[in-house]
């Protein structure tokens, strides 16, 4: 089967497209989630070293891909819509970014909740730590830029660089903080232990991870859908949609 | 060339005509690095351990609070309009107007910085490598921040606004420039911090005036 991507692009066959895949989306990340769950609460044991308190992973881990993977996508699409003006790329970008800020949160929360019980410390300037903060201001960046402008052709452009210039700039970030973090010696833990995970863990985790990746794809369809609905409020089809939905 | 270094004097005379707006965030650097020993406590060995990081986040607010300045005027009269019409790239346009921005200010806080450290009894090594890194992290400062100063141009807020997309992105140039002085005065030599924040003053020459350039294009759309 061949897709027209042109024909895809376009808001007005797009809405009911993705009003279609959402359903197929939420209903995938709702079982996954549920066995997921199930693995990580019932068959996953009790950790040898840190007894209960390590099963946050299960939300912490697949948590902080997302927030670093939807940072990538967003910057893809708008990098895309920059390039070759296509609307449905530049809200494409504007529905990823408040999911990814809070799966970035979420990643930041559950993992204090898992530092105090097992290093003794909410936060500790760890390298990893430290850039996952830094990537939740770059997204809080992005959407403030974004919704401080009025004109949405300008919002989405200027929302574009900042997402690439931050893509670019993420590495350097990383790396620049995990040199500084070697020279300071302050975090006497790391993150980087042996990972000498049971397999009934990492399976566990993945299917978080599968969850989060089926629900953040479901969470921001039905957000491009409500873009869509107010950006082309003038046009005739969104008022033939609104009148057959009403 | 010559189109260049006429756009250079010709801003240089501008921040020269309006000398106040230049030395106001000069005097906010001293006034921010001053307030630390009143809050910290006076003790020398704690002011030491401080200084280098003081001195860089103050470097790096001011730095931020003159960036407003870059493009705001040429916007208002609309000379950065005629800019954008002129046969010339805009690139090395953007590029002009931030070498003499840095000029102005990022050149005076330099040199202003040493005798700050004096405050905080620095060495006089670790004072010399302070004035290098601000030399080599300033310009990386003015460069990056052209980036957020032609994104938030003109917006409501636009302050406020600028300093959360910019701030983010100063984070190596602080790591490295603090961490100069830092092993300085470890006995180390800084010369491993000082090449990569050449290295990253480099890599901002070569890419952010195109970026700003592209930024400035969508914001006078």
């Amino acid at each position: 089967m061949k897709i027209n991507w042109f024909k895809s692009a376009s808001p007005a066959t797009f809405y009911p497209l993705a009003g279609r895949m959402i359903p197929w989306f939420s209903t995938a990340a709702a079982l996954l989630c549920a066995v997921g769950l199930y693995v990580s609460f019932f068959l996953a044991p009790t950790d040898a070293t840190q007894g209960e308190a390590y099963r946050i992973i299960f939300i912490h881990v697949p948590a902080a891909w997302m927030s670093m993977f939807i940072y990538l996508v967003m910057a893809f699409w708008a990098g895309i819509g920059l390039a070759f003006n296509t609307r449905l790329s530049s809200m494409m970008a504007q529905a990823l970014a408040p999911t990814g800020a809070m799966f970035t949160f979420v990643a930041l929360w559950t993992g204090a909740l898992w530092g105090k019980p097992t290093w003794g410390t909410w936060w500790v300037w760890d390298a990893r730590l430290t850039s996952e903060l830094i990537l939740l201001f770059l997204y809080l960046g992005y959407l403030a830029l974004t919704a401080a402008i009025d004109d949405t052709r300008r919002a989405d452009k200027a929302g574009a660089i900042l997402a690439l210039v931050g893509a670019v700039n993420v590495p350097i970030i990383y790396f620049s903080v995990q040199w500084w973090n070697t020279l300071h010696q302050g975090a006497s833990v790391s993150l980087t232990r042996a990972p000498s995970m049971a397999r009934i863990m990492l399976i566990g985790m993945l299917l978080m991870g599968l969850a989060a990746w089926m629900y953040s794809i479901a969470a921001a369809l039905s957000r491009v859908r409500l873009i869509i609905l107010e950006r082309e409020k003038n046009t005739a089809w969104v008022r033939e949609v609104l009148e057959r939905e009403a | 060339m010559r189109i260049f270094f006429t756009l250079v004097r010709r801003d240089l005379l501008v921040a020269y005509r309006r000398r106040m707006d230049v030395l106001v965030s000069l005097i906010f650097f001293v006034i921010v690095v001053s307030l630390f020993p009143l809050g910290v406590g006076p003790e020398r060995e704690t002011l030491r351990l401080i200084a280098p990081g003081v001195v860089w986040v103050a470097a790096l607010l001011s730095a931020m609070l003159a960036l407003p300045r870059l493009f705001a005027a040429d916007h208002q009269d609309g000379t950065l309009e005629q800019m954008l019409l002129a046969p010339f790239p805009l690139s090395a346009i953007v590029l002009a107007k931030v070498l003499a921005h840095w000029l102005v200010s990022g050149l005076p806080l330099a040199f202003m910085a040493p005798v700050l450290g004096l405050q905080f009894d620095l060495p006089t090594s670790a004072l010399l490598v302070l004035l290098a890194s601000l030399l080599l992290g300033t310009p990386a400062l003015s460069l990056i921040g052209a980036i957020g100063a032609a994104l938030t141009l003109g917006l409501r807020g636009g302050g406020v606004l600028l300093s959360l997309l910019v701030l983010p992105l100063y984070i190596p140039v602080l790591i490295f420039g603090a961490g100069a002085v830092e092993t300085t005065m470890m006995g180390m030599t800084p010369e491993g911090h000082l090449s990569l924040l050449g290295a990253f003053l480099i890599l901002a020459v070569l890419a952010t005036p195109f970026v700003a350039a592209a930024a400035l294009r969508i914001a006078l759309e």
